[in-house]
């Protein structure tokens, strides 16, 4: 039996497509995913991604503890700022990525991936034993991402004032946490907007609110598109445990010295620098299709006569219209390459992700 | 429930055959099939002139979230295709029995009926799966 969220009617009262995801029922779309994608583009979309889980950190010990579990560095933080990191194992590859919010002494936030849930816990907890924190798998929240160019005003004009106003002064990558209400603005759809974390008892009523101020559901489908275009990594799909961060792009969220130059500790560290400039570590490209065709993961990239790696996301763009994906590929740079699509060479230009922000194409 | 006309006849894979009762036949894919596929973004029609074969692929279907093969309900020659379909794919979930077509075949001359439904014994396949 699959778990529902506090928002479970409300998207079936509205038609939604439901699909199994890491466990949990959720809307896959509403209708289209195509007018779900361009309305987050153009104007606000509102999403249900209470799967996620968020675990609170907690104790004296919490900051030193982040430090040597995440490949980023908490240490750069500035309170209420949040910070985007792998969590590696010991041999540099991706446990989760994450987001990790600062909230103050001895008080962090972490959203991870539902599909990675009880791993994470696992090896958190291992990892924790020796530092002096609680860990705290959080229950019985929402999670709703509000997204687009008019997503932050749609999303003040339903908060209390006092709640709007501050909302209102943060900056991008910062978060306020209040009694029963989190509102950060981050987002993982390459448009300006929030995430918010309420109570589930809170929730129908507020995504009513959003929906009665025009903000239009959109479904895991438009999220994985959006995602794609903004060149943002899914885990599970374009890293694993097998691949590490510099293998997938991912590289810039590795912090290798502290604030004062000094080289970290963190887990992973020495095998990642063992390979760091390695010529024989595969890379990530952008890459966007020339012809018809939408690319798929799997598929194989050929360059030079020869298959230097394949796809791990693909999609057709409904901003771009045509066919984008990410790849792994090794060997000699290029900048041009066949996908194989349903065994016929599909010419692909590459590029330097991201595809698409802010409702501008960068490609 | 999606919708299913009475007055056309139906593949296990998902494909109508409306009769045009000049020994020709249009081919489509149901509004059930479309559903599941959700956008269309390609279309790839078959040529004018070439000769499909009942449970041979004819064409494809690509959506946001998969292609997917169409397979030709009956024997014949492709004797038109719906070119509009190259620009507005989503014709295909728009108007799934109408202007969303994707092939008209005459029959061949020893032609069977084949293993066609009628949209009663289709609407209980459709059924049964989504029971599953």
């Amino acid at each position: 039996m699959s778990r529902q969220t506090a928002l479970y009617a409300l998207h079936r009262e509205a038609g939604a497509k439901m699909v199994d995801f890491a466990g949990w029922d959720m809307p896959l779309h509403y209708g289209s995913q195509i007018e779900e994608h361009m309305r987050v583009r153009e104007a606000a979309g509102m999403f249900d991604v209470s799967h996620m889980a968020v675990l609170d950190l907690a104790g004296p010990g919490a900051r030193d503890f982040l430090r040597r579990l995440l490949a980023n560095d908490v240490a750069r933080l500035q309170p209420g700022q949040a910070l985007y990191s792998c969590m590696l194992n010991e041999r540099g590859g991706v446990i989760d990525d994450l987001i990790v919010y600062w909230l103050g002494e001895g008080r962090y936030r972490m959203v991870v991936n539902a599909a990675t849930r009880d791993k994470d816990l696992a090896w958190i907890g291992e990892q924790a034993r020796g530092f002096d924190l609680d860990v705290t798998a959080r229950e019985g929240d929402a999670l709703i991402a509000v997204q687009g160019p008019l997503a932050r005003d749609r999303v003040h004009g339903i908060l209390a004032p006092a709640d709007a106003r501050a909302a209102a002064v943060l900056k991008p990558f910062h978060a306020m946490a209040r009694e029963g209400l989190f509102v950060a603005r981050t987002g993982y759809t390459g448009e300006d907007g929030y995430e918010i974390l309420l109570p589930d008892d809170d929730a129908p009523d507020f995504w009513r609110a959003l929906y009665n101020a025009g903000v239009a559901p959109a479904g895991l489908g438009a999220r994985d598109t959006l995602r794609l275009e903004a060149g943002m990594a899914l885990y599970g799909t374009d890293m694993d445990e097998e691949v590490l961060p510099l293998e997938a792009g991912l590289g810039w969220t590795v912090a290798w010295q502290g604030p004062e130059g000094e080289a970290r500790d963190f887990i992973g560290r020495s095998a990642l620098a063992a390979r760091r400039g390695d010529p024989a570590l595969r890379r990530q490209v952008g890459l966007v299709l020339e012809g018809r065709g939408v690319p798929r993961g799997g598929q194989a990239v050929c360059a030079a006569g020869e298959t230097v790696g394949e796809i791990t996301s693909g999609s057709f763009s409904p901003f771009l219209r045509q066919g984008i994906a990410l790849a792994r590929v090794r060997g000699e740079p290029f900048s041009h390459c066949t996908v194989t699509i349903r065994g016929r060479p599909v010419p692909a230009r590459v590029v330097r992700p991201p595809f698409v922000r802010h409702g501008k194409r960068l490609v | 429930m999606s919708e299913i006309p009475s007055g056309l006849k139906y593949a296990k894979t998902h494909e109508w055959v409306e009769e045009l009762h000049d020994g020709t036949v249009r081919v489509g894919i149901t509004d059930h099939a479309q559903e599941l596929l959700g956008d269309m973004v390609f279309v790839e029609l078959p040529e004018v002139g070439a000769a499909v074969h009942a449970g041979q692929e004819c064409a494809v279907v690509e959506s946001v979230k998969a292609a997917s093969d169409v397979y030709s309900p009956v024997d014949g020659e492709v004797v038109a295709v719906n070119e509009r379909l190259a620009d507005s794919p989503e014709l295909v979930n728009q108007d799934p029995y109408g202007d969303g077509w994707i092939m008209q075949v005459r029959l061949a001359d020893d032609a069977e009926p084949g293993e066609l439904m009628g949209a009663d014994d289709y609407a209980a396949m459709v059924e049964s799966e989504e029971a599953e």
